[in-house]
């Protein structure tokens, strides 16, 4: 794995902490209770400090000079950005957004629990250590949730199995292998996707199950956050997002 | 029975003014439960409807740690609005009956959340001044008589003063900044500041409350000897950064040691505390929107833990 694929895989795994960061703090003060007011925002600031790791390193490959996590957050297009598209996925309901986190979280846990043990490079594997420690937390505050949603009322039962089958479509994205993927796998970086999939499925099932839940069909899956090609959603979180910095050029907050 | 009534009034006000903690199980009267269950409930609803304001702000911070900050003290006031519907349960009411006072507007909540933020500038505004008034206002509460309260005080007071550190240290950052930024800040203090002063409540001559409550020791301080610390507090912190008070009366007074300030607009003041603020209706259309699009999510937990519990 060359220095330019370590630096997008960073760029990925920042990705994909902000992208989501992002989403989640839009609930602050809207939630369902004041006790998921917590959650999410707390969730969101975990996922805003492994961005702002994750990015850091990433920007510290840059052959043009170091960029820093703020210039990567703030001044990137959206055609830059390497996210998964179910990251960027609107809110919807809040058994959307359990659902979007409780997918993420399952994929992002093993995915970290690998890195964390990698040494090919020891500073992402410093941060994976502790991201896995937030993700352990989220994965099962969301795995709760899907479990209680499904098995709640008849209403909470179809509205959760709604937001699943809706958002399928964007959870074969994560599985799918480029050459940065290859690349990582080869040095021992990366995890091997088609092995994490085989577990993602297994966990993914057991909480399905016991939501009393269907696992849908796998259809037609969405792909291109990898490349760069988003959802029409994107665009506009990064105007929201990006609209100091880019209003006042050149200055510091 | 009046004789009893009498005896344990007496006995109660005497341990009282001994400066003794109240605890749940201890005989209090009447007056003293209303009064302490309409304070820490409007004090809670106020953590509860003043994350809104700043939340506003949050996806759009200009940096990852200013969001990361704004995230984590957001989720402070969470906290505390938990905590002390918790002090105010201990007195034998309910959360869910508190809230629905709220939302339907019979329960107040501070009026300076009813003020828009239209500025990141107004993030620091809001911690430097706000939380600052809230400070002022509270310390003196982490010594009130009721035990839970003066507890969940204490807490609240320590995570209250980084949050005011934060604010200020935005404004900081904006002064040393461009020509933009600064105007930014200035913009913000201007609006700002009078609301904050207003934090206090009415003057001393219009307090209604304030008598009977110093005597319980759940108020230590008048509202205006508040303000006037406040005034006394913020005045060289402006001026340390090159911030201009809003206030053409303002000057040092060298005979009583503080500043001698402007009058406050009560009009305004009387305005938004009976619903004519700025966001009064938002606030509020807010916080029913996130409980109506909640029930099923509440409906749900409940359904679910019931069934737990028969398994």
């Amino acid at each position: 794995m060359n220095n330019s694929q370590l630096k997008s895989a960073l760029l990925r795994l920042g990705d994909d902490a902000l992208i989501l960061g992002q989403r989640l703090a839009e609930w602050c003060g809207h939630a369902p209770a004041l006790e998921e007011d917590i959650a999410l925002t707390n969730i969101s600031l975990d996922l805003i400090g492994q961005t702002q790791s994750y990015l850091s390193l990433a920007g510290s490959l840059f052959e043009d000079g170091v960029k820093t996590d703020d210039e990567l957050t703030f001044l990137r297009t959206d055609r830059e950005f390497q996210n998964l598209l179910l990251v960027e996925q609107p809110n919807g309901n809040f058994g959307d957004t359990i659902v979007r986190q409780f997918l993420f979280d399952k994929f992002a846990l093993l995915r970290a629990e690998h890195l964390a043990q990698q040494t090919f490079n020891s500073e992402a594997a410093a941060i994976a250590a502790k991201a896995v420690k937030e993700i352990r937390y989220h994965a099962d505050h969301s795995s709760k949730w899907v479990i209680r949603l499904g098995d709640g009322t008849t209403e909470s039962h179809d509205r959760v199995q709604k937001s699943l089958d809706d958002l399928w479509k964007f959870t074969g994205e994560m599985f799918i292998s480029d050459e940065i993927d290859r690349a990582g796998v080869e040095s021992g970086f990366l995890p091997n996707l088609d092995d994490l999939k085989k577990k993602w499925d297994e966990e993914i099932d057991n909480v399905l199950g016991e939501a009393t839940l269907t696992r849908p069909e796998d259809c037609f899956m969405q792909t291109g956050g990898r490349t760069g090609i988003h959802t029409e959603q994107l665009s506009f979180m990064l105007a929201e997002m990006q609209v100091l910095p880019r209003t006042y050029p050149g200055t510091s907050w | 029975m009046n004789a009893t009534h009498e005896k344990l009034r007496e006995e109660f006000d005497a341990y009282v003014a001994e400066d003794k903690k109240i605890e749940p199980k201890d005989w209090m009267p009447d007056g003293y439960r209303k009064t302490l269950i309409r304070q820490i409930s409007q004090h809670a609803h106020s953590e509860v409807v003043g994350m809104l304001p700043e939340s506003n702000w949050i996806t759009r911070a200009p940096s990852l740690q200013r969001k990361a900050i704004l995230l984590a003290k957001v989720q402070d006031e969470a906290g505390h609005g938990l905590y002390l519907y918790s002090a105010a349960e201990t007195l034998g009411v309910d959360r869910a009956d508190l809230i629905a006072d709220l939302l339907s507007g019979k329960a107040r909540y501070s009026s300076i959340f009813n003020y828009p933020t239209l500025t990141w500038a107004d993030m620091g505004a809001i911690g430097w001044l706000v939380d600052g008034a809230a400070i002022m206002n509270q310390v003196p509460l982490c010594r009130c008589s009721y035990g839970p309260y003066a507890r969940a005080m204490t807490r609240v007071c320590r995570e209250e003063s980084f949050h005011q550190r934060q604010g200020y240290s935005i404004m900081m950052e904006l002064m040393k900044g461009t020509e933009d930024q600064k105007a930014m800040a200035q913009d913000s203090l201007n609006r700002w500041w009078w609301p904050s002063l207003m934090m206090f409540g009415p003057s001393d001559k219009h307090s209604t409350h304030s008598s009977q409550n110093m005597k319980w020791n759940i108020k230590r301080f008048s509202n205006d000897e508040l303000r006037q610390r406040m005034v006394d507090m913020t005045v060289p912190q402006a001026e340390l950064i090159g911030l201009k008070i809003p206030d053409s009366d303002l000057k040092w007074n060298n005979e009583t040691g503080h500043y001698d300030f402007g009058e406050i607009d009560w009009e305004e003041f009387n305005n938004v505390l009976s619903g004519n603020g700025p966001c009064n209706k938002e606030r509020l259309e807010a916080r029913n929107k996130a409980h109506d699009d909640g029930a099923w999510v509440r409906e749900a937990a409940s359904a679910y833990a019931e069934k737990k519990s028969k398994k």
